[in-house]
């Protein structure tokens, strides 16, 4: 099947070429940071995750997602979602990867990543999503792939990949539960130490992950003779609309917890997040953004003639899209370490080659997104 | 059965006599014999064979010379690299004031000595470290034998998840090559390489001689800093606990930090 | 053979690439290295035993030293009892290099020879290895 891939219009390789070139242009400032160590990223010893750990949580997000068109599907029968389910299988492939890779572009000594191996430690967890990520990456691959070659000979998918799917259901929940539990399992960190912090990630994820998958429908319809439907695509907006409420919800009862309890140390990275905090306020520009963004993609997502509208519909999107990967990707990891254990402030800015690489790494995930995309499409476009 | 603290503690220290094990084994650590050896001989019930700590007299530094002494007699000792850029600093022990070794215990009435006292800061050791917890490949780990938590150089992967867990800002990272920022290495030490993370050892290696930690030796005169064993109840740092109101950093962490602090008094 | 051209270009451009090593090093094989044993503490021995034979050293000084880290850093062991049931201070930089002084003579030149590069010696100190360059980072 992945001859379909190598087969396509000039646009399509021109696309391809374009992602190399900036995949390319990621690897030789990895080889930078690889040379003279992590002091050419904006890290330091009180910020020490920051952009590379952030698009690694947020893409965890992205992954599950694909969990909200497997259920319906294959639990309740949900027919409308069989086109396109395997767009967000195929989403989650590539968002796994980009997973795996921002984690190794954030080590030390990559070349020591397989002591995690070598050496299992099943009290971290770190340990347990490894062995989750690389899990639902198996499971992604291979069910996608068995259920587009079936659709290929246009036979029923085999009866023996049905627990396969089964399983991915409480897979996908299980990575991104398992990544809020690396934050939230920590004792010194208040803005983290949350019981609601998997709700929280699985909320955004819900959100984030079938906004990403809407745009990409919307895509795949300009760019190739294959149709998603509307009608999925609306569903698909309502389930968008749901999770980026619950999300917002959740983010509001950490606020009311924080300060209503009047307990300091729970507000200070609120604080510093939206207000500043001693004078330090590099992202509150940034939260507010993603606060505001908030609210306008509700609105359009809750009213019902927006979301029918599929310009709008795709608007919101975009906005959900931003605003999550704001509040999850920098507001929280970032935030998480201001104060640092001193309550003094150390600030985060991610510098160039850590942009690169990072742009890098996502032209990486897309590569493999398109050319999954790529043998979908094809596929779907022989069979008429 | 209600039993206080200091009920148990004594029983349990009576139990340790009894058992045979006394202060032997730390003894027998500074003495030079092998550590690990004794271990299971001597592990008693549900305590172990010895729990290392160290207890900060913090009354006792009078000036800056007396804080400063320590901290290089540490860093020269392990070959911790001087780096000026805050962002990049590696340091094994180092002072802060109240507000900040302490947050959320002050207030704005305190004694203005103790407001103003800077505090020396190393790692806890503690007795339940959440660095350990969270360390994917077991690079740091807590020795059984006398409740170290140390690191293993060869096997970090520099995730730097300790440094997100430890609730004490213990862990320095080597954002870059060391070696640059060392002046007159100690050739008897190793440093580390770019990637790694780095904290206090509580002197293993001169424990392993039969020397006491480095940062001790180097405030000798005024006893500012002691070290001992907290499971040999006639130990010096045992004595002053009993006798002196000490405090931990952030005890609701439930680490159980082995770093004390007599502040006052 | 449909695009039988390109094929077996792309067959000929992928031997020439995968075969690199292998012509680009062709005649440039010197003479097997051998370690030099001539240093002080070496000469003034009676008995020149290293912590086991010659042939375990050559064969597994690595493992070996892999044992010692372990044995050191991890289990707090601090001697090593050998097959004669000798003693001896674990510590690469204190022990091993103690006597085989000459590490540019004795390692590397081993190392060097088959393009390993253990990094041992980025943390852990060669004799008379103490001096580099000073840099800043403000």
């Amino acid at each position: 099947m992945l001859d379909k891939a190598i087969v396509g219009s000039r646009t399509y390789w021109a696309w391809i070429l374009l992602l190399m070139g900036i995949s390319g242009v990621g690897v030789l400032s990895y080889l930078y940071q690889f040379h003279f160590g992590l002091k050419v990223t904006g890290l330091s010893r009180d910020v020490s995750w920051g952009f590379y750990i952030a698009q690694f949580t947020f893409l965890v997000g992205v992954a599950a997602s694909a969990v909200m068109l497997v259920i319906p599907y294959y639990l309740h029968d949900y027919k409308k979602f069989g086109k396109i389910v395997i767009l967000g299988e195929f989403l989650a492939v590539s968002a796994v990867i980009m997973c795996i890779l921002f984690i190794f572009v954030d080590l030390g000594q990559p070349m020591r990543v397989m002591n995690v191996m070598l050496h299992p430690t099943p009290w971290s967890v770190m340990f347990w999503d490894m062995i989750v990520l690389m899990g639902y990456l198996g499971l992604n691959i291979f069910i996608g792939w068995t259920v587009l070659a079936a659709e290929r000979k246009q036979v029923a998918p085999p009866k023996w990949i049905k627990p396969f799917i089964y399983l991915s259901v409480p897979w996908a929940v299980s990575i991104h539960t398992v990544t809020a539990f690396l934050y939230s399992g920590l004792p010194g960190r208040h803005f983290w130490l949350t019981a609601i912090m998997a709700p929280r990630f699985l909320a955004s994820a819900f959100a984030a992950g079938p906004a990403l998958l809407i745009i990409l429908c919307l895509i795949v319809r300009n760019v190739s003779k294959f149709d998603p439907g509307k009608e999925p695509i609306q569903t698909l907006a309502k389930i968008v609309a749901y999770a980026m409420t619950a999300n917002v919800f959740f983010f509001l009862l950490e606020v009311f917890t924080a300060f209503y309890s009047g307990i300091p140390s729970h507000q200070h990275s609120l604080q510093y997040l939206f207000t500043g905090l001693e004078g330090h306020s590099n992202l509150v520009p940034w939260m507010w953004t993603a606060a505001i963004l908030a609210f306008i993609s509700l609105a359009l997502l809750i009213v019902p003639k927006f979301r029918k509208n599929e310009n709008i519909l795709a608007v919101a999107c975009a906005i959900v899209f931003i605003a999550t990967w704001i509040d999850k990707g920098m507001g929280l990891v970032v935030g998480g370490f201001i104060p640092n254990p001193f309550e003094r402030i150390t600030e985060y800015t991610p510098t160039l080659p850590e942009l690169l690489i990072t742009f890098g790494v996502w032209a990486i995930g897309f590569l493999v997104l398109t050319v999954l995309y790529k043998v979908a499409v094809s596929i779907r476009e022989e069979l008429g | 059965m209600s039993m206080d603290r200091r009920e148990f503690l004594k029983i349990a220290g009576l139990s340790t006599i009894l058992g045979g094990v006394g202060g032997a084994t730390i003894l027998g650590g500074l003495r030079g014999e092998d550590v690990e050896a004794s271990d299971s001989s001597h592990a008693h019930g549900n305590r172990p064979a010895s729990t290392l700590a160290m207890v900060v007299d913090v009354r006792k530094f009078r000036n800056e010379s007396e804080y400063q002494r320590c901290i290089d007699a540490c860093h020269k000792v392990h070959n911790v690299p001087t780096i000026e850029n805050p962002k990049h600093e590696v340091k094994w022990l180092w002072r802060e004031d109240f507000e900040h070794s302490f947050p959320g215990q002050g207030h704005e009435f305190m004694e203005e000595g103790v407001e103003h006292k800077d505090f020396m800061l190393l790692c806890n050791h503690c007795e339940k470290p959440a660095c350990v917890r969270v360390c994917p490949t077991q690079a740091t780990f807590k020795r059984k034998s006398d409740g170290i938590v140390m690191m293993d150089y060869h096997r970090c992967i520099g995730c730097r998840f300790c440094m997100a867990a430890c609730p004490y800002g213990a862990r320095s990272f080597n954002w870059q090559d060391p070696r640059g920022f060392i002046s007159n290495p100690n050739p008897e030490f190793p440093t580390r390489m770019k990637g790694v993370v780095e904290k206090c050892n509580f002197c293993a290696e001169r424990l392993r001689k039969g020397l006491k930690p480095a940062c001790v030796e180097a405030c000798r005169d005024n006893k500012a800093m002691v070290f001992g064993d907290l499971e040999d109840r006639n130990s010096e740092v045992r004595e002053i606990l009993r006798t002196h109101y000490t405090i931990q950093r952030k005890p609701q962490a439930g680490t159980n930090p082995r770093v004390f602090y007599v502040i006052g008094g | 053979m449909y695009g039988k051209g390109k094929i077996l270009f792309g067959l000929a451009v992928f031997l020439g690439l995968v075969t690199f090593p292998f012509y680009s090093n062709l005649g440039k094989v010197g003479a097997v290295p051998e370690p030099s044993l001539n240093t002080p503490v070496i000469n003034a021995m009676r008995d020149k035993e290293c912590v086991e034979s010659e042939e375990f050293m050559e064969a597994e000084h690595m493992q070996l030293l892999d044992d010692w880290r372990n044995m050191l850093v991890r289990e707090g062991k601090k001697k090593y009892v050998n097959s004669k049931g000798k003693e001896f201070d674990i510590s690469l930089q204190n022990t091993c290099l103690n006597c085989h002084s000459n590490k540019e003579q004795f390692c590397d030149r081993c190392h060097n020879y088959l393009a390993v590069k253990p990094y041992c010696w980025d943390c852990h100190f060669g004799p008379k290895e103490t001096n580099w360059t000073k840099e800043t980072d403000v």
